[in-house]
């Protein structure tokens, strides 16, 4: 699988440094390529407790675990993994849990594999439905503003948003070697 | 056989600064009837899901103890938990699945542990550090010291008779629960 290079670049840092800025220190995540420059920076970065999932809804449990011990925590998954986390994501809304989510599209522009579309087309409402403000991201002049955003929001008020990169912001997937 | 609320009595007596995240149905009722805490987060729902909090918590506060008390079913739906917790390796949590091989909240329709299936083995095979199980209320001693004090991750696993205890419900308004838990742990 390749990824386009212009998605390894720019916004990533941006959302990087927003994780900085408002202290995340858990990020959980199950891996996407539209994913993998920012996974790696949190990696990477000493700061930041990174957590690999096996499945999403895991990091629902994460997020609110490490906000009862202090920290912030940040979700990163493709929109498939929205429909992983429906009935977890009641742990944020009952209880009032901060949490930015990055959700990264598929199922929508350019998109070539056809099972990727029914989840893919509801994830945003889906999320809205389970108690998220969501903000849509086309295109990466407003990663910084929007991103920076969601973060001021999430932790200052205590409120579950979900940062949602259009596939088009992404970039085709390749299909090809 | 265990009882289950003489059991987790037992394990949650003198609990000093232990932190304690416990799941849906009978095991919230069992922490609470061992003593209303401030430090007990108790889940009334998001089955599958509490060894994930307690994960996010012992990362989150590596000075304290954590201990997740749920059941069979909250623990089979969220298995896959174990690995993650596998990779982690949090020395400071451990989980205690209070296993009555039953669904006790619906009717007692049996759980897959009541066919065979291991948690002290797919605890082990996740890499726990050290994983068993109790049947005798003599191990009770011997679990909570686990809990203060064992290298995590640990996972017990509690044989307890099938047999319904009586409710007893604790505060459930999630934001009063976590914010009587966060205050505490702030304060303390």
């Amino acid at each position: 699988m390749h990824t386009p290079s212009n998605i390894e670049t720019a916004w990533p840092d941006i959302v990087h440094a927003h994780f900085r800025r408002v202290g995340i220190r858990q990020v959980g995540y199950v891996p996407d390529g539209g994913l993998s420059g920012l996974i790696k920076l949190c990696q990477d970065d000493p700061e930041i407790t990174d957590v690999v999932l096996t499945s999403e809804e895991e990091g629902v449990g994460l997020v609110a675990g490490a906000a009862l011990g202090g920290q912030r925590a940040a979700l990163l998954m493709q929109s498939s993994g929205v429909g992983n986390c429906i009935n977890m994501f009641s742990l944020l809304r009952n209880c009032g849990f901060g949490c930015v989510a990055l959700v990264t599209m598929r199922g929508e522009f350019a998109e070539f594999n056809p099972w990727q579309v029914p989840m893919g087309s509801i994830a945003e409402e889906v999320l809205r439905l389970a108690g998220f403000l969501t903000y849509r991201v086309e295109s990466a002049d407003d990663v910084d503003d929007i991103v920076g955003a969601g973060c001021d929001m999430a932790f200052y008020g205590d409120l579950q948003i979900a940062i949602v990169l259009s596939q088009r912001l992404l970039g085709r997937k390749q299909w090809t070697r | 056989m265990l009882q289950r609320r003489e059991f987790v009595q037992q394990l949650l007596m003198d609990r000093g600064n232990l932190l304690v995240v416990s799941g849906l149905g009978a095991s919230t009722f069992d922490v609470a009837t061992a003593g209303d805490h401030p430090l007990n987060f108790y889940l009334w729902g998001a089955m599958g899901g509490t060894a994930m909090v307690g994960l996010g918590l012992a990362l989150a506060r590596p000075d304290r103890r954590v201990a997740v008390l749920t059941g069979d079913g909250d623990l089979l739906m969220g298995l896959g938990s174990l690995a993650t917790i596998g990779v982690k390796q949090p020395k400071n949590l451990a989980i205690v699945v209070l296993d009555n091989a039953h669904y006790g909240e619906t009717g007692m329709q049996p759980s897959h542990t009541h066919s065979g299936i291991n948690l002290v083995a797919a605890a082990l095979a996740c890499r726990f550090k050290y994983a068993r199980e109790v049947s005798r209320i003599e191990e009770a001693a011997d679990i909570r010291a686990l809990l203060h004090s064992g290298e995590g991750p640990i996972l017990v696993n509690a044989r307890i008779a099938d047999q319904e205890a009586p409710r007893v419900l604790p505060l459930r308004d999630g934001h009063a629960i976590k914010q009587r838990f966060t205050d505490a742990l702030n304060s303390a």
